[in-house]
């Protein structure tokens, strides 16, 4: 391998992260923006031309605020654990197609960071570490609320996850692959065509509304945001935190939900491909990202209107929600889904 | 075929580097004006009422163990899921056992109250 293809292989894995990196700080901006909207207020209007520059303004803010390390904390733990979040949330996206197969001089080049054969295992995996960062955050910090808000938090997740995985399962049957890329192929073809190969979210629809509750509670955003329920938490596990250490949580939080929306867009509804569109030249592969970007951005805008527009549900709501209603339903999918395959439907 | 996973290792120290970064530029750059009062554990500004490692629920440990239980048998779902084209019926039939009998578990769970909290 020479040194032009390591580099463009580092370019295929960092260009989409560094993109994220750059977007995050808008996010915020339009999270806020957003939220001033829906409750019929201005929002961040003063910093820039319509507020534009105030998430630059808060990162500097972030970096300069006073480091505190309360006297009572786990010192070594109390320091990995954003650290550990931010790693976990950026490694995510390495195994999600974001465009189409790009021709460089007759070599086809994916566009995806690594396309390797256990594609959506990976990113459980590297998924469950986040609950590392905010356990050991909720533990080291040595405060009764972040303790709870960590405690509640690994349960939350762990719940959530058996839904998840099982809603997931059922686009792996009929892919018949761990492989992100094949996921998507599956899905870019005809509509009308017996076996069925347009968006999974067609014949899926109860797998991908099991997937998407989970997402939210995965991601620890409202309605199922209790391990930070700040009228009985204070801030939960991230209450001792202060500047950038605390802006590395939310940063975790926010990179989390792209990778979510990224992640359902993929698995649901088509990724990168749409109904008629086989991208062949250059132009064609550009669009194709173009399509992946509108769709992720979709959802991450639904991820934060259902913030300000749901109230947040109680923590035996959310238990019985995850264990009695969304586990059995996506058995039922997965059930469904294997019909449909031995039917040749799918 | 390691090859491929080359990315994931740039992308990991990549991770790493922002992570370190982040957390040294933090430390670095912030004012310190440390009291004792301000090292203090946080407790609404009040002094501390009571210790902050307490017992917590048993049933955030019931949830634990009953996590593992089924996260075994999704181990198991993911494998039958990725072969299920070449084996067709007789595949789904052992899947359908499978599950009556984790089912079984889940209702013995449900009945004794382990989802409610």
């Amino acid at each position: 391998m020479s040194a032009s293809d390591v580099g463009m292989l580092a370019l295929r894995v960092l260009a989409p992260v560094l993109v994220i990196l750059i977007v995050l700080p808008m996010l915020q901006w339009v999270e806020r923006r957003g939220a001033g909207l829906i409750q019929d207020r201005p929002g961040p209007n003063r910093v820039g031309p319509f507020g534009l520059l105030q998430p630059l303004a808060d990162v500097v803010k972030f970096f300069m605020k006073e480091d505190l390390i309360p006297s009572h904390a786990d010192r070594f733990l109390y320091v990995l654990a954003p650290g550990l979040a931010t790693f976990a949330a950026l490694t995510t996206f390495a195994v999600i197609p974001y465009g189409a197969t790009l021709n460089i001089r007759g070599n086809p080049v994916p566009l995806v960071g690594a396309d390797v054969s256990i594609g959506i295992l990976y990113l459980f995996a590297v998924t469950s570490l986040s609950v590392y960062g905010i356990v050991l955050a909720g533990w080291s910090s040595n405060n009764k609320f972040s303790l709870i808000g960590g405690i509640r938090s690994s349960a939350q997740i762990i719940s959530y996850e058996l839904a998840m995985t099982t809603a997931a399962a059922g686009v792996i049957l009929a892919a018949g692959s761990f492989r992100l890329t094949d996921v998507v192929a599956m899905q870019s073809g005809s509509w009308l065509s017996l076996p069925y190969r347009g968006w999974t979210v067609v014949p899926q629809l109860l797998g991908f509304v099991v997937f998407f509750v989970s997402a939210f509670a995965e991601t620890n955003r409202l309605p199922f945001d209790l391990p930070e329920a700040e009228a009985e938490l204070v801030a939960g596990y991230h209450t001792e935190y202060s500047a950038m250490k605390f802006a590395m949580f939310y940063m975790a939080e926010y990179i989390n939900v792209v990778v979510a929306s990224a992640l359902m867009v993929t698995l649901y509804f088509g990724g990168w491909s749409f109904p008629g569109f086989h991208p062949t030249s250059l132009g064609g592969v550009v669009l194709s990202v173009l399509i992946f970007a509108v769709k992720t951005a979709f959802f991450v805008w639904i991820f934060m209107w259902v913030r300000w527009t749901l109230p947040r549900f109680r923590y035996d709501q959310l238990m019985r929600l995850g264990w009695k209603a969304l586990l059995p339903l996506a058995l039922l999918n997965l059930f469904w889904v294997a019909g449909l395959v031995l039917w040749n439907a799918l | 075929m390691a090859e491929s996973y080359l990315p994931i290792l740039m992308l990991m120290l990549f991770a790493i580097g922002i992570a370190g970064a982040m957390i040294l530029l933090s430390a670095v750059l912030g004012p310190r004006l440390r009291t004792r009062r301000k090292l203090d554990t946080y407790e609404s500004g009040m002094p501390l009422l009571d210790a902050s490692r307490k017992r917590v629920s048993i049933q955030f440990f019931l949830i634990a163990m009953v996590f593992i239980l089924f996260d075994v048998e999704i181990a198991f779902l993911y494998p039958w899921a990725l072969v299920f084209r070449s084996g067709g019926a007789p595949l789904f039939g052992e899947m359908v056992v499978f599950l009556l009998v984790l089912g079984v578990g889940y209702a013995y769970l449900w009945k004794n109250k382990a989802f409610d909290w």
